[in-house]
């Protein structure tokens, strides 16, 4: 599998999801510097990792978003390919207008960095086919904007559509303030788009997918991908 | 011709404002009872080189739409002078 | 962009030094004598600025220099020592970690967020100068009485500029260590750590740059921040600490980034000859350093700089502190190529001059010579100073201690939740889920526990490090409170299963000048060497921080030591925090160490008193010895060095982390606070499951051992001390 993972300035996660998709599935990751006009052939998937691209500043992700590779890979998406974005790669996608919404400051206005339990919601996407439904797993998070924001209506017709991927949860699966770390609307830790082949999420399975390191739920991320690019071909 | 653009960025109604909350709240213990709600948003500054104060103003919206606004959460407001 | 332009023609610029008092300048008279006995003449204002900045206390080590002579700095496994940007020490396969820590007190007393900001990023360079890549920070933080206002509001602001900084940067906090004491109150204290990974044989080094090499400035432009910030740091804090705003320094985090991939791309393209960070007295300190430790010259254009401000002076420029700025030394015909880089990273790459042969280190504006002085002279040659010396005369008073006085707790429960719910001993989560523990994937063990353990990619290595310190037992015998505090670090390493490699310290102390204060110091600085030397573990880097008081009030003694050290394997490392049912408890170490100096007394009694337990290297070393095994062999689930709050609080964070409680059913030959809270010496509480009994027994045969009980339950608890579920323990713990 051919992953090309995107960097921009001020990026920091692209190294640790290079390293997970290299261990883990064994994937050819190229390094996509985000000056570039084109994606290398082939690829498979897009990764937009974690990090400050841009120091955050003026609104997170939103200068990553304008970068030249983006028209490229916009063209990517909408000819079906599979784009990741995690942490400041789902702000970068909710930016660039690939995914609804947007993601304001955490609600008690600090920095959280601890794990979470997220419920599978849609286990039928390339990212999540290998996920059971309802599935409660653990990542950690580790952002300042975190809180999931979409007008109400908007909202709805999100839920309708069954966009939403992960969720905020407790240890049993429940929903509930306490469990909900930044104050992300219906507690909304990650969502697809209306095709399914763009999945935006503020929890990092990259950081869960060694023993080693604590935890191995992000495990089946990445074997989904690799599932479903083999079975569907390129 | 150098134009001094200013542009207020605030949050459209219903949009969640914490950090407004929490201004408020720090003012209200300091003794401010009649405060009623805090916004909170953003000033930007630019010096345009134009020909005139109604290509500035086009060219201060355009930079808004394309960058300096996300329209989903911000409304603006520019105020263009010589 | 304009380019800004500097100013020469400001009247009186080359003015004779006699119109200006070298006083003003920061100069002592023996300095200035000194000065202009080896420049031949006087100086001019230019270089009598620069002067007094880099023989400030905070630069030049005056006062501390040749005291810090006396710290073993030579091992095994060091690669690199102290002199250099930072410590380096081997960790077997060909991989080093380059160490340091650097204290950032008194910017961040006045702009807390700033402060801190500023010295997580400073430290960072110390290690990227090395052509490392920054993997982990931690940070020492001493708060004052957690009841004043000002301490929280400090504490918020100082954690969330590390916060702010560090996870901008990209690099984890991995650990650290928080203290309280009232004496922190106007003079909190703040000490980055940072450490690093390089290949060996990619070290850059300072010593390298040749005659006919070009200086480069790689990173942000130089603006007036911080102008004669060194000196600042030497000063007493006034009480209007408004007034001094001016002289702070602002970080750019993303701009750090962007130095650390463009610095590690030119390392890996062998582009760089040389390479130091630009810290305090910025772009003269860095240049002067590498010059002097190459034994080269230089020819500086400071009309070339990219500035930020209008009008800046030579001297301005020379002393600025902007940040997120690296000095190079490259080769003329590796330029090119350099600024390819750099415009990559969207830094700016400026040429400012050469290396040549000779001392004198020049600085010209367009044709004029400004400054012109040996190299040697602005970095090494500041004369020490060696203040008066004496032994307090109240030090004995200090020890006076009579546990009669004392009156025993009416409810051990309730002395045990109070202590656990101190800011000093309670859970810190508050802060550290503010700092990104594990980006860069690398993090085995964040904050919260002994030690902090990091992996290395493609090796089977773990590195461990951890902090800590001892101001109470520093001031009460500073000899003793020095040795134990490098010795506390130390235990927890060696019952991780890490063996320590080397360490750095910051020696946070109160004004020299003070005899009785100059006595402490020599007296730590000896305890923390004997420790160092007896126990093979030495000092590869450092940092002093002197002045660390105000009107009203001095800090303790407080020696920050960060200790490294390298486990083989992941099934050497021995966490805390794993009790498991059926597991038998042990406490290795004395029984009843005094509760001199401990944080039982300090909370309950509100007083530090008593003398804390002498320095026994045998016991230590043979601890040490007997801790790595038990860790190598995988002969316990669970370990935990004892330190602040003695058995009782270990006992208690063991059965929060591990969520189960244990019956404690041994027999204690003493009071019962002297059993659960006496504090010293080498100690540790181990979780053994039954199948390894015999063999950890015959590890620590002829070592004092007890049996303490069982883990299993759903309360710790002791008969007829006390009985508390670990609930109640960790609902106390986390301030509930």
């Amino acid at each position: 599998m051919k992953a090309s993972v995107v960097i921009f300035p001020g990026s920091n996660c692209d190294h640790d999801v290079i390293y997970a998709l290299e261990h883990v599935i064994k994937a050819h990751v190229q390094k996509v510097w985000h000056r570039e006009k084109n994606l290398p052939e082939k690829t498979d998937l897009v990764v937009l990792p974690g990090g400050f691209s841009y120091g955050d500043y003026l609104r997170t992700g939103a200068m990553a978003a304008r970068s030249p590779i983006m028209g490229s890979i916009k063209e990517f998406a909408e000819d079906g390919g599979l784009v990741l974005g995690i942490c400041n790669g789902f702000q970068i996608l909710t930016e660039a207008g690939l995914l609804p919404g947007t993601l304001l400051a955490n609600k008690n206005l600090r920095f959280i960095c601890k794990l979470c339990y997220l419920k599978v919601e849609r286990t039928d996407l390339p990212f999540t086919n290998l996920y059971k439904q309802a599935q409660v797993v653990q990542f950690p998070i580790a952002h300042h904007e975190g809180l999931y924001y979409l007008p109400s209506k908007e909202l709805e017709e999100l839920e309708k559509n069954n966009q939403v991927v992960f969720r905020y949860v407790s240890p049993e699966g429940k929903c509930g303030e306490e469990y909900n770390p930044n104050g992300s609307l219906h507690d909304i830790a990650g969502i697809t788009n209306l095709k399914g082949n763009v999945l935006g999420l503020m929890p990092h399975p990259e950081r869960a997918s060694e023993e080693i390191l604590g935890g191995t739920d992000g495990i089946l991320t990445w074997q989904s991908i690799e599932a479903w690019i083999a079975k569907e071909g390129v | 011709m150098i134009f001094h653009v200013k542009i207020l960025i605030y949050l459209k109604d219903g949009v969640l404002d914490s950090q407004g909350k929490a201004v408020a709240g720090s003012l209200a213990s300091m003794g401010y009872k009649n405060l009623r709600d805090v916004r909170i948003g953003r000033y930007i500054q630019l010096s345009i080189n134009a020909q005139s104060v109604e290509e500035a103003r086009k060219q201060a919206e355009s930079m808004c739409d394309d960058l300096l606004v996300n329209s989903l959460i911000e409304d603006f407001s520019i105020t263009v002078e010589e | 962009m304009e380019f800004l332009h500097g100013n020469l023609s400001k009247p009186g610029l080359q003015r004779k030094v006699s119109d200006m008092d070298y006083r003003t300048a920061g100069l002592r008279r023996e300095e200035y004598e000194e000065l202009k006995k080896v420049l031949g003449r006087e100086p001019n204002e230019t270089e009598l600025r620069i002067m007094g900045v880099m023989w400030s206390e905070h630069c030049s080590y005056k006062s501390t220099k040749h005291l810090l002579r006396n710290f073993p700095t030579k091992g095994e496994y060091v690669v690199l020592g102290p002199g250099e940007n930072a410590g380096v020490v081997n960790i077997g396969e060909g991989w080093g970690v380059a160490f340091k820590a650097e204290s950032h007190n008194h910017p961040s007393a006045v702009a807390p967020y700033q402060g801190a900001a500023t010295g997580v990023g400073g430290i960072i360079r110390d290690i990227l100068a090395l052509g490392a890549r920054p993997v982990a920070s931690m940070d020492g933080l001493f708060f004052g009485d957690p009841d004043n206002p000002r301490t929280r509001t400090l504490a918020n602001g100082i954690v969330e500029g590390i916060g702010g900084y560090g996870n901008a940067v990209g690099v984890p906090t991995v650990g650290g260590k928080t203290l309280y004491d009232s004496c922190y109150t106007d003079n909190p204290l703040v000490n980055a750590f940072n450490l690093g990974l390089v290949r060996l044989d990619s070290l850059v080094s300072s010593q390298t740059a040749k005659p006919g090499l070009r200086v480069l400035i790689l990173g942000s432009k130089t603006g007036r921040d911080g102008i004669a910030g060194a000196a600042f740091a030497s000063a007493e804090l006034s009480d209007d600490t408004k007034s001094s705003r001016p002289s702070i320094q602002i970080g750019d985090p993303f701009a750090e980034k962007l130095l650390i991939e463009a610095c590690l791309e030119l390392r890996d393209k062998g582009l760089i000859v040389s390479m130091q960070d630009m810290g305090a007295a910025g772009i003269t300190s860095s240049s002067s350093e590498i010059a002097a430790k190459s034994g080269v010259g230089m020819i500086l254009h400071f009309d070339k700089v990219l500035l930020r401000e209008e009008g800046m002076t030579p001297w301005e420029i020379a002393l600025s502190e902007s940040q997120e700025r690296m000095l190079l030394i490259v080769e003329p015909k590796d330029k090119e190529e350099v600024e390819v880089v750099a415009k990559k990273w969207e830094l700016d790459c400026t040429d400012i001059g050469e290396t040549v042969l000779g001392d004198q280190y020049t600085i010209m504006w367009g044709s004029e010579v400004v400054a012109e002085m040996p190299a040697s002279l602005i970095g090494e040659r500041c004369p020490s100073i060696s203040w008066p010396s004496r032994r307090p005369e109240n030090l004995e008073n200090r020890w006076e201690f009579h546990i009669e006085e004392l009156p025993l707790p009416n409810n051990f429960n309730t002395a045990i939740l109070d202590l656990l719910g101190t800011p000093s001993l309670g859970d810190k989560k508050w802060i550290y889920q503010q700092y990104d523990q594990m980006v860069q994937t690398n993090t085995v063990q964040g904050p919260g526990a002994p030690v902090s353990v990091v992996r290395v990619k493609g090796t089977e290595r773990l590195v461990a490090m951890v902090m800590d310190s001892d101001p109470w037992k520093c001031y009460l015998d500073p000899y003793r409170g020095g040795a134990e505090s490098v010795a506390k670090t130390i235990r927890a390493l060696t019952v991780a299963g890490a063996l320590p490699l080397g360490l750095t310290d910051c020696l946070n102390f109160p004004s020299p000048e003070v005899p009785e204060q100059y006595w402490e110091l020599e007296q730590v600085i000896k305890g923390m060497a004997d420790c160092c030397r007896e126990l093979e573990c030495p000092v590869v880097s450092g940092n002093v921080s002197l002045y660390n008081e105000s009107s009203s009030q001095r800090i303790y003694p407080t020696p920050v030591i960060g200790t490294v050290g390298v486990i083989d394997s992941y099934s050497s490392y021995l966490p805390s925090g794993q009790w498991q049912e059926g597991d038998i408890l042990f406490l290795v170490g004395a029984l009843t160490p005094p509760l001199s100096g401990s944080q039982y007394v300090l909370q309950t009694a509100g007083k530090v008193s008593g003398r804390p337990l002498p320095f026994v290297p045998e016991a230590e070393k043979d601890f040490c010895d007997r801790a790595l095994q038990t860790a190598r062999e995988g002969l316990a689930r669970s370990g935990r060095a004892i330190a602040g709050g003695g058995l009782a609080i270990a006992l208690a964070k063991e059965a929060i982390e591990s969520g189960i409680g244990a019956a404690i059913a041994c027999s204690y030959p003493t009071r019962g606070d002297v059993f659960l809270f006496g504090e010293g010496s080498p100690r540790a509480i181990y979780a053994v499951p039954s199948s390894k009994v015999d063999q950890f027994l015959s590890t620590w045969k002829g070592f004092p051992i007890m049996e303490l009980g069982a883990v299993g339950g759903k309360d710790l608890t002791c008969k007829n001390l006390f009985h508390i579920s670990v609930s109640a323990l960790r609902q106390r713990w986390e301030g509930k």
